[in-house]
């Protein structure tokens, strides 16, 4: 549904989005990760027509969107950064207006302005000026506006940005439903939101895009993914030690806590282990000794530490530049 | 095409009702006519000069009312939906950005054709303290509402220069008070201290809004002065998309 390819943007010397390429298809939802300035806004902008690329085309639907961006423009829902609306409208008002740019008359605008305002769960405030509401009402007031037409693809710039716990869990929710029919590209920092949401993640660093793939993806790239935890009590950690580096698919291993009685010591895998064998192997060392196994699991690998080691800190960003 | 039409009314009717959604249309209606009403009966002596036209006590004051009211109507048209954002939401919808432009603009020349429209009773006062030529009545409210549409063109395009209101405000008052004087002997001498050539101090004086208005007020309907009025609008809301394009672009 949405093909990038090649596009690049720079505002004066400065380049925000340099050569990136990526594309959506019908069914995925693809998670827009990275640090805040990398990028992230400015190819939404770009992708919605809101902003003409320096060079690149995007496609969406099969409509280019600078030679085509009417058509384009309708098949697409954007909610941009920081969720704007007309202040001086209902929320009523302000939905029935983007209905109706939308081409929606009559009976057909209410019923799209009841269905929105059910999703976003905005039947409470319908009819209340939008300058009155609360930051997560009128987030989903912006929201609803690019739900109101039931657009093939979803642009959403943060979509959970000021929402509270419960709110950004239902907003998240209902971006996963309905990625099973639409094309949905949304913005966050919060990388827990990639997990609840995303079938894909890229994630963006300085203008490009510095990996590509699927949340479980992702988190193997992590130095833990893979890793033993194990917890044992009653052993001698010189043994232990001893006993772990002798196993053949262990790398290296590292204590982490060691008290009296229990010892807690993450082993790593050589490359190419096999998710499991590494466990299995420790487990059946340890029976050998008859130590005792308070806790053994492989860790899965985190999305944040991932995040970290390939998006520069804006300090050593400076020290760059 | 039918579509363009459709997104011009809803885009008018949207910008509309948000004057009146604020006490600013309100404001705005009650000072313009007090201050109409000022300067025709206080200051321009409607009932002393004894005859029964609206032409110099009334019509004279416009383009003096309109040089400061007309940019206080006009200059959140763009600044505002930058400042608040929404002009992103605005122009990523299925419609052109001259249509938005030309919505928005409509819907403020309709509001300030309003405000004009309130000031009937003084016909109806001259129509019934004597006999007035109603034609040239009718003409100077014409021109009365060209004059407005273009100060308003001349706003709309200030405001889409800046978030900031005052600015925009200012910058179109500055414009205006220009077309205005343009042809006036002072700054027409001045003119000629720094160009020897007569053709550019006519083509400068040629700008002035008050030579095509005048002929409007004493009932001449030239179609030039009407083009005249028609392309400070024209070429002013060309521009705002210019620059509304080049904010876009970076």
């Amino acid at each position: 549904m949405i093909k990038v390819q090649n596009l690049t943007k720079s505002f004066g010397p400065k380049i925000a989005v340099n050569n990136i390429s990526f594309s959506v298809e019908r069914g995925e939802v693809l998670g827009f990760l990275g640090p805040n300035g990398a990028g992230k806004s400015t190819s939404m902008r770009m992708i919605t027509g809101f902003i003409p690329p320096n060079s690149g085309t995007i496609t969406v639907g099969g409509f280019d969107i600078t030679q085509d961006p009417i058509e384009a423009k309708k098949l697409m829902g954007y909610l941009p950064e920081n969720a704007p609306a007309y202040t001086d409208m209902t929320v009523a008002g302000f939905l029935g207006f983007t209905a109706e740019l939308r081409g929606m008359r009559g009976a057909e605008k209410i019923r799209a302005v009841n269905r929105a305002a059910d999703l976003c769960f905005l039947n409470t405030v319908l009819h209340q000026s939008v300058d009155t509401l609360s930051k997560g009402y009128r987030h989903r007031t912006c929201f609803a506006q690019s739900l109101i037409h039931d657009p093939d693809v979803l642009i959403l710039d943060e979509p959970t940005d000021g929402l509270d716990p419960n709110q950004k869990h239902e907003v998240r929710t209902l971006i996963r439903k309905m990625g099973e029919k639409k094309a949905i590209v949304f913005s966050t920092h919060i990388l827990e939101e990639v997990e609840a949401a995303c079938s894909r993640a890229i994630i963006i660093d300085r203008g490009q895009i510095v990996a590509n793939g699927t949340p479980a993806e992702l988190k193997n790239r992590s130095d833990i993914a893979g890793a033993v935890l194990v917890k044992l009590t009653g052993a001698p950690l010189a043994a232990v030690q001893q006993k772990l580096s002798g196993i053949a698919k262990a790398r290296k291993s590292v204590v982490l806590n060691q008290t009296d009685t229990v010892i807690a010591i993450r082993v790593y895998p050589k490359p190419d282990t096999r998710n499991g064998d590494l466990a299995s192997s420790i487990a059946d060392a340890v029976r050998e000794e008859n130590w005792k196994i308070q806790e053994l699991h492989t860790e899965e690998g985190r999305l944040d530490e991932v995040f970290r080691s390939i998006t520069l800190p804006d300090t050593t960003q400076q020290e760059r530049s | 095409m039918n579509s363009a039409v459709a997104n011009i009314k809803t885009i008018a009717k949207r910008e509309l009702s948000g004057y009146f959604a604020s006490p600013v249309a309100y404001v705005f209606i009650v000072i313009f006519l007090l201050l109409v009403g000022f300067f025709t009966f206080m200051v321009g002596g409607f009932f002393e000069r004894g005859e029964a036209s609206l032409t110099l006590p009334f019509f004279v004051w416009h383009p003096w009312l309109y040089l400061f009211l007309v940019p206080a109507a006009g200059m959140r048209l763009w600044s505002e939906e930058r400042r608040s954002g929404t002009i992103e939401l605005l122009l990523t919808m299925p419609i052109t950005p001259w249509q938005a432009i030309v919505g928005k603009f409509l819907a403020s020349w309709i509001f300030l054709a309003l405000a004009l429209a309130l000031t009937v009773p003084v016909v109806i006062t001259t129509n019934y303290l004597g006999n007035p030529d109603n034609g040239v009545i009718f003409t100077g409210y014409i021109g009365s509402l060209m004059l407005a549409g273009s100060y308003l063109a001349v706003s709309c395009m200030t405001s889409a220069i800046t978030r900031n209101q005052v600015i925009s405000f200012i910058l179109s008052v500055v414009i205006c008070l220009f077309l205005i004087l343009a042809g006036w002997p002072p700054v027409t001498r001045m003119l000629e201290i720094f160009s020897e050539s007569p053709r550019l101090v006519e083509a400068v004086a040629a700008f002035s809004v008050m030579t095509h208005f005048e002929g409007l007020q004493r009932g001449v309907l030239d179609t030039r002065d009407i083009v005249f009025f028609l392309a400070i609008i024209g070429f002013s809301l060309f521009t705002t998309g210019v620059i509304i394009r080049g904010h876009r672009a970076g």
